[in-house]
């Protein structure tokens, strides 16, 4: 048995003692509330609701639909061969048929509207390790990548901790629908540049996590060119691109390339994931796709750190190469969510709660502005702690996704049974109703 | 999409250095490969590859429990009714049964000697993942780590690329059969000092690549008490643990830990299923550290190389199942012993000696009596004749950082019997200096490939499918690779 022996603390790196890992926010208090008491059906029916996140559990039973009709997808063992090449593949290209299959689907949720190359298409182990990746190839410790607030926090990780880069804020507020405008582009870059940060991209949700509304085409045309006139890259994350309610709305920044004939496409690079869309978050299928032959490059010997388990590549390149599987998931993934959101839209209107108009995603973008006694922060932190512990919802607040308004909440809703949903919008309507009496 | 010199200006430090390693000589005998891979019977004269340190030798085992456990994968029939709570299981903590049945693992391979703690067990992406993360983790860019030589290739990448940390080296020599000495690690500490770079800590490999030794206990203790001394931090990459054939037997350093004073603050061990069990495409890594705080860090880390639900829960199923781990592990070390012995007793019937091994997918083999001089330049040029003459991919011991020139590793493992016995008629023939012409090599590798045909023999690489005449010939490519098309493995679409 070893002897305890008093040693000074002994030294870990800057990364490691920072606490740029965000794991502080408030974003994540909440979590622990839900994990503390969590709610169900029958066993916990006063437990905290889980609003706070953003998984699609709508669209399930049409996959294991498929693994029922295609077991061979997955089965290795029945008298074919394929596990131990399997097994061995490590090889940071990716299995081709999967890259082919994701080039497939990528443009299946863009109604054709635009093309993808399979050798384009970088792998790694979801869009969290994407996003990092990129950052590392696009900019230096030290520099700046400008994001539109409100912003899904992990970016507060994602792109600062271990590459040591700089967000700084692009303000959008919703006296226009919270939309990018090239003024406000144009004052985070001066903003910027007077804190001595060089820009070296711009880097959207499209669509907005947590607005859960797609970027207009116009606002894509311009912000493509700013990115093109400050020559710095733009990065799009896509992950909720076939979380759209409407095949329609939803513009990619691989379109407006497509109109432009590929001019400027170097500076352009797509993450998308199978996390949201298909629901499949711990599977960890990320994907780069970078019209920058360097980029491609050095994002593929990058990923050797975080590559696809070959076994998920497998049997997703089976699944999303059946057509036929496909676009039937796409079109019913839609319409269910669709659905969710009317649900919940009509829900909150009813509790006298508007939200932003939104046409995509996994959540809505709800306006408490309301019910704030000051337009400040801490209120609407006070707030959020009452709708934590009192209501027993555990929703989002704006702060934690870096908005400059006070009063707006991400509230999720694609990660519950509908009945679940019903619940929750019942504890909302009675606390609004409580408040009214007050 | 043209590429011009102004984006390269456009990209990062770390995107346009030359860190990532795949600039070096070392891939010349990949695409000397790549360009004419062997096949026994397409391409007889093809170069054999024997850089690869992959382990295929026990799949038939493998293959055999998945076919009798069927609920351990979430898409079958048996397995359907786990897939949803499996697939959107993200949590960077991991499945609790995954971490317990690889913990359980672990002391196994260790001789159950020590119980590892499934809390401990943190996921990465590959070894590859879990050295980056720990070198995050414990040093700051500038810092350095001692790294004993010779010592895996890819640390180069692994260790310094996006971190922006250095590698010491320090130089062990064949004369003590390349052991790690007190005095070396203190000299090479030293030097650093006075040179103001930062040493943050030691990573050594145990079992070593390329040696295929496994470190002795005094040694282990070394430098444990050597790390304590100097407050700075033991990395101990055990990935070959499982791989040990013959004694003496695997000591890990969790195991030396255990009655020492030492500071246990500073020791961490990365581990992976890629060597031991041959599933180097599922990507498990594991950091376990002795360090709460490394720990919580890593696993923090670990939101950027998980590994995927599906393989989590396949392996928590496979690994906890006592009997079929204790088998595989026995039969494991009996192939493994087996090739090996074919291998070094052949090479020893040429005079071709070996570093006394006992572990490890590969051997480190002497070449120096046939060096013109005792320089790296010779060892280069001996290299390029052993890939374009006697066409086999084998790694130099430059490219480990080998102070001594004129070893060499040689993987075993990764090829069938048959092949084993071609690649020893080639070095046997290069060694003897047989002066054969052209024409009769011609004739014997013909009747080679007419034996083969005859025996029909079952390959390791498993099905003619993989023969496939459509196909280009198999060949495996590591991360490491710059051969830019994809391999031939497919998915069966």
């Amino acid at each position: 048995m070893a002897i305890e022996i008093e040693q000074p603390r002994v030294g870990l790196s800057k990364v490691a003692v920072s606490k740029t890992h965000g794991e502080d926010s408030p974003y994540f208090a909440g979590w622990k509330a839900y994990d503390e008491n969590p709610y169900h059906e029958t066993s916990n029916q006063s437990g905290v609701i889980q609003m706070g996140l953003a998984e699609n559990q709508v669209s399930f039973d049409l996959l294991e639909k498929y693994l029922e009709e295609h077991s061979e997808a997955s089965s290795w063992g029945k008298g074919t061969p394929g596990f131990r090449e399997n097994a061995l593949f490590q090889d940071y290209h990716g299995l081709k048929s999967f890259r082919q299959a994701m080039a497939s689907f990528m443009e299946q949720i863009r109604g054709g509207r635009a093309k993808f190359d399979p050798d384009r298409i970088v792998l790694t182990a979801g869009a969290t390790a994407a996003n990092e990746l990129l950052t590392f190839i696009l900019a230096d410790p030290g520099d700046a990548l400008l994001i539109p607030t409100p912003y899904y926090p992990g970016f507060d990780r994602d792109l600062r901790w271990r590459t040591g880069v700089n967000i700084v804020p692009i303000h959008c507020d919703s006296s226009n629908n919270f939309q990018i405008t090239p003024e406000a582009m144009e004052a985070a870059y001066q903003s910027a540049e007077s804190m001595n940060l060089k820009v070296r991209g711009i880097l959207i949700t499209n669509p907005s996590n947590p607005l859960g509304a797609t970027i207009q085409r116009s606002a894509l045309e311009q912000i493509l060119d700013f990115a093109v006139n400050k020559n710095i890259h733009l990065v799009s994350d896509e992950i909720y691109s076939g979380s759209t309610f409407s095949s329609s709305e939803f513009i990619s920044i691989a379109e407006i390339l497509e109109t432009r004939g590929y001019k400027d496409a170097e500076r352009v690079h797509i993450v998308y994931s199978l996390s949201k869309d298909l629901g499949l978050p711990g599977f960890r299928v990320g994907t780069i796709y970078s019209y920058n032959d360097q980029v491609v490059t050095t994002a593929r010997r990058m990923s050797s750190f975080t590559l696809i388990s070959s076994q998920t590549q497998h049997l997703l390149a089976c699944m999303l190469s059946n057509k036929e599987f496909s676009e039937n998931y796409i079109k019913t993934n839609r319409e269910r969510l669709s659905k969710r959101y009317d649900m919940i839209i009509k829900g909150l209107k009813k509790a006298g709660i508007e939200c932003l108009k939104g046409n995509a995603g996994l959540f809505c973008w709800m306006n408490l502005s309301p019910l704030l006694e000051k337009p400040t922060r801490e209120s609407e932190l006070a707030l959020w702690k009452v709708i934590l512990n009192e209501v027993k919802l555990n929703i989002s607040p704006g702060s934690s996704c870096h908005c400059s308004e006070p009063g707006w909440f991400r509230v999720c809703f694609a990660n519950m049974s509908e009945q679940t949903l019903e619940i929750a919008l019942e504890r909302i309507h009675k606390f609004m109703e409580q408040r009214k009496r007050n | 999409m043209e590429f011009t010199r102004k984006n390269r200006q456009l990209l990062s430090r770390i995107a346009t250095n030359d860190r990532h390693g795949e600039n070096s000589h070392y891939f010349d005998g990949w695409k000397a490969y790549d360009s004419n891979p062997f096949h026994p019977i397409h391409n007889p004269d093809g170069v054999i590859q024997m850089g690869l340190a992959e382990n295929p030798l026990c799949f038939d085992l493998i293959e055999k429990w998945i076919r009798e456990n069927p609920d351990a994968s979430i898409c079958t029939a048996e397995g359907l009714d786990k897939f949803k709570d499996i697939a959107i299981y993200q949590d960077y903590h991991g499945l609790r049964e995954f971490r317990e049945a690889v913990a359980k693992f672990m002391g196994r391979v260790g001789g159950n000697r020590v119980t590892f703690d499934p809390n401990r067990i943190v996921m990465s992406g590959g070894a590859t993942g879990a050295n980056e993360t720990a070198i995050f983790c414990l040093a700051d860019p500038g810092d350095a780590f001692l790294v004993p030589s010779p010592y895996y290739a890819g640390f180069t990448r692994d260790l310094r690329w996006r971190t922006g940390v250095e590698i010491v080296p320090v130089h062990c020599k064949s004369s003590n059969n390349f052991r790690i000495t007190r005095a070396a690690l203190e000299e090479a500490y030293e030097k650093a000092q006075r040179s103001n770079i930062n040493i943050k800590g030691v990573i050594i490999t145990n079992p070593s690549n390329p040696l295929g030794t496994v470190l002795d206990k005094e040694t282990m203790r070394s430098l444990v008490s050597f790390v304590t001394d100097k407050k700075i931090h033991l990395v101990s990459d055990e990935i070959y643990a499982a791989t040990v054939f013959s004694s003496p037997r695997f000591i890990s350093v969790a195991e030396v830990m255990q009655d020492m004073d030492c500071n246990r603050d500073l020791i961490h061990i990365v581990y992976s299923l890629s060597k031991d069990m041959g599933f180097p495409g599922f990507r498990v890594g594991i950091v376990y550290s002795f360090n709460d705080d490394v720990t919580n860090c890593a696993r923090k880390m670990s939101s950027f190389g998980l590994v995927s639900s599906q393989t989590q829960f396949l392996l928590a199923s496979m690994l906890s199942d006592d009997e079929f781990v204790g088998n595989f592990l026995r039969e494991s070390s009996k192939r493994l012993a087996k090739r090996h012995h074919v291998f070094t007793k052949g090479l020893e019937e040429v005079g071709i000696s070996t570093i006394k091994s006992n572990a490890g997918l590969f051997f480190w083999m002497d070449m120096r009596p046939l060096l013109k001089e005792q320089t790296t330049k010779a060892e280069t040029e001996l290299w390029r004749v052993i890939i374009n003459k006697v066409k086999l991919n084998v790694s130099p011991g430059s490219s480990f950082l080998c102070s001594e020139p004129g070893w060499f590793r040689v993987c075993f493992a990764n090829m069938d019997d048959k092949t084993v016995e071609v690649a020893l008629d080639r070095i046997r023939e290069f060694v003897l200096q047989g002066k054969e012409e052209n024409n009769h090599e011609a004739d014997k590798s013909q009747a080679r490939a007419q034996r083969w045909r005859k025996q029909n023999l079952r390959l390791s690489f498993s099905s003619s499918r993989l023969y496939d005449e459509s196909l280009m010939s198999p060949h495996m490519i590591s991360p490491h690779s710059p051969i830019p098309h994809s391999p031939l493995v497919r998915a069966r679409t």
